[in-house]
């Protein structure tokens, strides 16, 4: 808020930094790391915005209150990252790992009167 | 003593404290675009980690050239409007102005290379539907859906930057700030760098999927 203004020279550094950092996402892409090339990729991805928020975007001289909505939106997408992937990742694991079910296929239970569709022809 | 300024509005009780509401209040509307721009995210990670080798063969036909020149130039752009806001800190309205009208540069220089990039690839057939490279797998028309709407929606993002950057100039010209006043001119920053950290996602996502395959 009432911060210090940053020496211009910081600012500079800060940019040639990125830049750097450009050069290295562009070059690792080219060479074959397996799986650590995305993990790379992500990495210099955060590694610029934490630049860019804390030194362009004066977010190290922020309060509080401030954090808790800097953070806020970031936090929120990884719960819909987080709960959307337990999906998907794990589509056809857990049915295949437990056959309990398949009894339920040969023998459909018939507790419930069948309320839909059949029972109103 | 609270201080006064002509822009000060009447709920509050001095300049800082405006200051500090609309730092707040510009945060709080980033987070909304974190989640909206989150949602394409989300969908792009789902469809990548469903066809990985659809979405390498479809990266390959991006041009690497024009998105790399691109992040620099709006990795750049954030560095002069750093030193726009650097400058009303330091009540310098003429370098102000200049560093505004230097990051509006960079804003149009970003469109124009996107517009011949993008003439590019859809002269490569590369727009889905009927008309699509056939002999592309059919899933990676999904990752070039995911291309136009993501670039598409970040310019227009870049679109809304220079308006706002055009108006801070303009501001600035009828010598609406100084150090005691430039508010605007620092939100507008914010925005502007939010704008830049979305690409700086886009670009890996979009452009370097499998580079050393191709």
């Amino acid at each position: 808020m009432n911060s210090p203004n940053v020496p211009k020279k910081i600012y500079l550094r800060v940019w040639i930094a990125l830049l750097a950092l450009l050069l290295l996402t562009w070059g690792l892409a080219e060479i074959n790391l397996g799986p650590f090339n995305n993990v790379a990729a992500l990495g210099i991805s955060i590694t610029k915005m934490l630049l860019v928020v804390l030194i362009f975007m004066h977010g190290r001289y922020e309060k509080a209150l401030t954090w808790i909505f800097i953070i806020g939106g970031v936090v929120w997408f990884l719960i819909m990252v987080d709960l959307t992937l337990s999906d998907y990742l794990t589509r056809g694991q857990v049915r295949d790992r437990n056959q309990s079910w398949r009894h339920l296929e040969q023998n459909p239970p018939t507790l419930q009167p069948n309320t839909n569709g059949e029972a109103a022809r | 003593m609270p201080e006064t300024h002509a822009a000060l509005q009447e709920q509050f009780e001095e300049m800082p404290q405006q200051k500090e509401a609309a730092t707040l209040g510009m945060w709080a509307f980033l987070a909304t675009e974190v989640l909206f721009f989150g949602a394409m995210f989300m969908t792009y990670l789902v469809y990548r980690q469903t066809y990985p080798w659809a979405f390498a063969e479809a990266s390959h036909h991006t041009i690497v050239l024009f998105g790399t020149v691109n992040t620099a130039i709006l990795l750049t752009s954030s560095l002069t409007m750093a030193l726009a806001v650097h400058a009303a800190r330091e009540n310098n309205i003429k370098w102000l102005f200049r560093f505004l009208a230097i990051t509006i540069f960079f804003a149009l220089a970003f469109l124009a290379v996107k517009g011949f990039e993008y003439r590019q690839d859809l002269n490569e057939h590369l727009w889905p539907g009927p008309h699509f490279r056939p002999e592309l797998p059919p899933q990676a028309q999904i990752f070039w859906v995911l291309y136009w709407i993501m670039t598409g929606v970040h310019a227009v993002h870049v679109t809304v930057g220079v308006c706002l950057l055009s108006t801070m100039a303009w501001m600035t010209s009828r010598r609406k700030f100084s150090d005691a006043y430039y508010t605007p001119v620092e939100m507008t920053g914010l925005y502007w760098h939010f704008v830049d950290i979305i690409w700086i996602y886009l670009y890996p996502l979009l452009y370097l999927i499998h580079r050393y395959s191709s």
